[in-house]
């Protein structure tokens, strides 16, 4: 399906393959590494002692019975490690007036959330871990708990901590002016207010962590369960006072992260300065019910949002005012502002109008920490304006497709920008629907649900169109004070068996980065794949890097790659032409042979070129400088951010006595530029849906009046499941950016960018034959009785 | 989290089990398939000082038929429930619930005693007990005695058995021609507990209902008797009045808690539901 390659078109050309994942053997077969398998010399265990109060002073800690306990080798408590490590605050500069209570590893004084690691404890083993922080006695002095979000806006509300001087953490504006006047004047205003819940990532592996001090060298060297090695090797330094070229943060295996493992957990930082205390490697997991309480959450939205319409259905404006509860402070270093601040840009993004009002409120409370997970911000605003859209479909007495056809931003208008000041390089959403219907069939299904309500059964139709944001400049973090870097970096080598190894600053945590890297490298040098090894993770042997996180694996760690190859495949050619006394211009390389370019006749061996330059550089000119290792980086240029498109649609089976919803089939239609690997793009597209279903039918974490989660276990926190799962159809549009040589763009938040949206016009058109509307996800049984009337 | 440090013992015997528990106190746990006892241990919600584990006594094993009645092992697997032709044929609700039981691995594991012991409200084969009119075989240091079902799940996880006392094997009368009996239940998720469950087994002869059972998962501290809707639909036809009649009478068989997820007049409305479908299903195959 790939559009034409161009430059990009040789022989034995690996992007656009689906090359199966090297590593993925490997992982079936059980011998995967991840931190929990890591066993060290002298390591020790930790157990955390957890807050068991939403608020509290802490007034004393009796840990004396417990450091007599077999095997404890430490307790430790906050003034312990804020001896070691300084204080962090979640806050940017670019989100003028943000503000969050600084936080230490474990609390000194008031403890913040429900499960706030309170109290270390250090064993030989985790179980005697476990049974001397039974024996350590906390007293606590319980303090007003900020639960709800209008409790906590409410003038002189109790704060949720104690620091800050109210619960307002971040607010901000957007207003392109004239917007009531649009309003007053419109033919049609269709309104609703949203909830959106809490919900968590569940990654199949959960956190894991384990520092080693060397008192001796003064080194440390962390295995660490992260997305982004290099960030966390600057933070350690930072925080703990090492020299960063003495911090090693290594991420080997890691099973899923989805954003989650990218933030500073207390805990985290906590086993640094525990390793240290002890002299000794400490290890810490993250056991399941840990993960509930202490992984961030993310979503949590209140969105109150109305669109003006013209007469004939044409969107005229939005105003929107989004209300987000994020915990007792902003997550550090990213913050947990990012995902409102997206859903208030991202609203209404695919269409064409050009009057837009949105206010932010993020706010304090007393729960776990929100920040961002898979998709930040996207399913919000996907879903607010996909159900106005069909609100105002269903007002004008416009077809939902009919609707968006009128108003979606046409595909030759590009460039443009959104009236929240995104800018659009080229985008495809016209040719995405017009995909999508065929491919669903979707007159056929209109057809088949008018036919099928005269039965009794009641199906509906759900259709989003979305734009997801990838490959993010500096604009994104960099900007704003943040070490986090945009770019990213890769040393490629041919080995003295002409073999390539590529070490790059993109990590790995099952989706396939280290495949689509060992293409793009193969197929830009010319050899077999096979021949590639791609090495990530580790910030000893790679270059620093921005890793992997919103969606700019591909996009950037692929340009990156991409780059170094041509540039080694330069030098290669250099080298042998040197040998073959031709011109390197007449020579290219082709499963990893140098050829004649012209006639493909075979010239020497990419082994041969190796053997000769490392073992018999005396038979090279004196003045050959091409070496066979490269090291390259590459950043964004151009775009801010490489947006991306595409539209999904659900179909969906209401039970309208039980209110019990099975989703019959799902279609999504995605442009992500250059497509590298369709497998692992068709796969990427298919979990992010999946994790979107979730959101609109399954996952939330429910808190109690006193800010306690009350389903905080896998049997009560559900997961969407394979049986509940439908058949997931995926088509293609491909508009490469022309940023980059490769043109590739992310496609890991596609899925979940929209999937919710489609799945509630989908049961909301389900339900239209009984007048009956939802606008909270997740659409439980519960809450579809009561929409129904039923209950 | 990890499990508190325990004892082990793995008699052979009834007999040797119940002295191992005897000799450990009251802080002793009898395990066999570990499916409910393995996660609390490792949640520390219980934390015994002493496991007695009847994996291995032959005796608990086993179905057969001996007469008007089959004999199921207490260490019989959800799986062999699931599976097993004696169980088709002479227990056909036990069957139709068994699919319903969590998941594959956990069948595989799961024992049917240890269910029934554990008595979840939640669980399909305890609520079944009561549709098939089960007698439990219970063991202790007195000698061995028989408690119908409708005797044996007295509280929240309380039963008949007393502290040192093993279930040892259920009981369960064989289905007669004329019986007929369906299952269905409401889950989230398959496999998850349901929100409501119910198991239906109707002696009808004729064109006439003459002794119904209908036992509920899911909606009460114990697997509950649906008694009042029995009485409706006993010596009627099963027409849809007395469909309807039974659905109604659930009112004052079923008083469901509150939940946060399930109001109570959701699980009673899904109840009525889930009985008016069995119902009819019978009716329809009737």
């Amino acid at each position: 399906m790939n559009a034409p390659l161009g430059a990009l078109d040789r022989p034995n050309s690996y992007i656009g393959r689906s090359v199966s994942r090297p590593n993925a053997a490997r992982l079936l077969a059980g011998r995967g590494r991840y931190v929990t398998d890591l066993v060290l010399l002298r390591m020790l265990h930790v157990a955390f002692l957890r807050s068991p109060y939403a608020h509290a002073r802490i007034v004393s800690i009796d840990a004396e019975a417990a450091r007599a306990m077999p095997g404890v080798r430490l307790v430790a408590t906050g003034p312990d490690l804020a001896r070691l490590c300084t204080p962090w605050t979640g806050t940017l500069d670019h989100f003028k007036g943000m503000k969050s209570a600084p936080q230490l590893p474990l609390p000194i004084e008031e403890v913040l959330w429900s499960g706030q690691a309170v109290v270390a404890i250090v064993a030989e083993t985790r179980a005697q871990a476990e049974d001397a922080a039974e024996a350590v006695t906390v007293a606590f002095e319980e303090l007003p708990a900020v639960v709800e979000v209008d409790h906590a806006r409410a003038p002189g509300a109790d704060r949720a901590a104690l620091a800050v001087a109210d619960n307002l953490c971040f607010g901000s504006r957007l207003d392109t002016g004239g917007i009531d006047g649009v309003f007053a004047d419109a033919a049609h205003v269709v309104e609703e207010e949203f909830h959106f819940g809490r919900h968590t990532a569940v990654t199949l592996e959960p956190r894991a962590i384990l520092a080693d001090w060397d008192p001796s060298e003064g080194k440390l060297t962390v295995h660490h369960a992260t997305q982004t090695p290099y960030q966390f090797q600057d933070l350690y330094s930072r925080h703990y006072g090492i020299p960063e070229a003495s911090v090693r943060v290594v991420a080997p295996d890691i099973g899923g992260s989805f954003g989650m493992k990218l933030h500073v957990y207390p805990e985290d930082m906590a086993v640094v300065g525990l390793s240290m205390l002890c002299g000794r490697p400490v290890k810490y997991v993250a056991d399941r019910i840990e993960a509930f309480v202490s992984d961030i959450h993310a979503r949590d939205h209140r969105v109150r949002a109305r669109m003006a319409l013209d007469d004939d259905g044409t969107i005229l404006a939005m105003d929107v005012d989004d209300v987000t509860a994020i915990g007792a402070f902003s997550t550090y270093p990213r913050t947990s502002a990012v995902e409102g601040n997206q859903v208030i840009r991202l609203m209404g993004a695919p269409y064409r109008f050009h009057s837009y009002r949105a206010e932010l409120s993020v706010v304090f409370q007393n729960k776990v920490q929100t920040s961002q997970y898979r998709a930040v911000g996207h399913p919000i605003a996907c879903a607010v304006t996909e159900r106005l859209v069909d609100l105002a479909a269903a007002k004008v007495g416009l077809d939902p497709v009919a609707m968006r056809e009128r108003n979606l931003i046409a595909d030759d208008a590009y460039p443009c920008a959104s009236p929240t000041g995104y800018q659009f390089e080229a985008l495809s959403h016209q040719a995405s629907l017009a995909k999508l219907k065929a491919m669903m069939d979707y007159d056929g299904l209109r057809a088949e649900q008018a036919a099928l309500r005269q039965r009794g059964i009641h199906r509906g139709i759900g259709i989003a169109s979305f734009v997801e944001i990838s490959n993010p400049s500096p604009a994104f973090y960099g900007i704003g004070g943040a070490r986090i870097s945009a770019q990213d970096g890769a040393i490629l080598t041919v080995t003295p068996s002409g073999e390539v190894r590529c070490q790059i600053s993109v990590t790995e945590q099952g989706q396939g980065t280290e495949t689509i890297v060992g293409q793009v490298v193969a197929d830009q040098l010319g050899v077999p794949r096979e021949r590639v090894r791609v090495i990530t993770g580790d910030t000893e042997t790679t270059p620093h890097g921005g890793a992997t996180w919103a969606c700019r694996g591909a996009g950037i760690g692929g340009e990156t790659a991409l780059q170094a190859a041509r540039k080694l495949r330069g030098n290669v050619l250099a080298i042998a032409a040197s040998i073959l006394q031709a011109q390197a211009g007449e020579l290219d390389m082709r499963d990893g042979v140098v050829v004649d370019a012209a006639s493909g006749t075979e010239r020497v061996s990419l082994s041969e070129v190796a053997r000769i330059a490392y073992f018999r550089s005396d038979t090279l000119p004196r003045d050959l400088s091409a070496q066979l290792s490269v090291a390259h980086h590459h950043a964004p240029q151009g775009y801010p951010f490489a947006f991306t498109n595409g539209v999904q649609g659900c179909h969906v089976e209401l039970d309208v006595e039980t209110g019990f919803v099975k989703i019959l089939k799902h279609w999504v239609v995605e442009d992500c530029g250059r497509i590298i690997n369709p497998l692992l793009v068709d796969e990427q597209v298919r979990g992010g849906v999946v994790q979107g279903l979730g959101a609109a039918f399954f996952e939330e974490c429910r808190y109690d009046e006193n800010g306690q989660l009350t389903n905080g276990s896998l049997a009560d926190y559900l997961v969407p499941m394979a049986c509940e799962m439908p058949d997931i159809v995926v088509g293609h549009i491909e508009t490469p950016t022309a940023d980059t040589e490769l043109g590739a763009k992310g496609c890991g938040e596609a899925g979940t960018a929209a999937a919710s949206a489609a799945a509630l016009n989908a049961v909301n058109d389900a339900m239209s034959p009984f007048g009956a509307r939802i606008a909270q996800i997740p659409m439980t049984p519960a809450r579809l009785l009561k929409a129904l009337g039923t209950i | 989290m990890k499990a508190r440090a325990f004892s082990y013992v793995c008699p052979a015997t009834v007999a040797e089990a119940l002295d191992a528990f005897a000799a450990a106190g009251s802080e002793a746990s009898f395990i066999a398939g570990g499916q409910s006892l393995v996660p609390a241990l490792a949640l520390r919600l219980q934390a015994p000082e002493c496991l007695v584990d009847i994996g291995r006594i032959a005796e608990l094993r086993g179905i057969s038929q001996d007469g008007e009645w089959l004999r199921l092992g207490a260490l019989t697997r959800h799986v062999e429930v699931h599976d097993h032709p004696l169980i088709a044929a002479c227990a056909p609700l036990l069957a139709l619930a068994a699919p319903f039981v969590a998941h594959p691995a956990i069948r595989n594991r799961g024992t049917l005693g240890g269910s029934i012991a554990l008595a979840d409200p939640a669980s399909e084969f305890p609520a079944m007990m009561l549709a098939v009119a089960a007698e439990m075989e219970i063991a202790g240091p007195a000698g061995r005695r028989r408690v119908p079902a409708t005797d044996f799940f007295q509280d929240l996880y309380q039963t008949a058995i007393e502290p040192g006392e093993l279930l040892v094997a259920i009981h369960i009368p064989v289905a007669r021609p004329g019986h007929r009996c369906a299952f269905d239940e409401f889950a989230r998720r398959r496999g998850d507990y349901a929100i409501v469950g119910c198991g239906v087994m109707l002696a009808l002869p004729a064109d006439v209902v003459n002794e119904a059972r209908i036992a509920f998962l899911s909606v009460g501290s114990t697997p509950l008797r649906a008694r009042a809707a029995e009485a409706a639909l006993n010596g009627r036809p099963l027409d849809a009045a007395a469909i309807r009649d039974a659905q109604a009478a659930l009112a004052s068989d079923l008083d469901p808690a509150d939940d946060e997820q399930v109001p109570a007049a959701m699980r009673l409305h899904l109840a009525r539901v889930l009985l008016g479908r069995l119902l009819g299903k019978i009716a329809a195959a009737a």
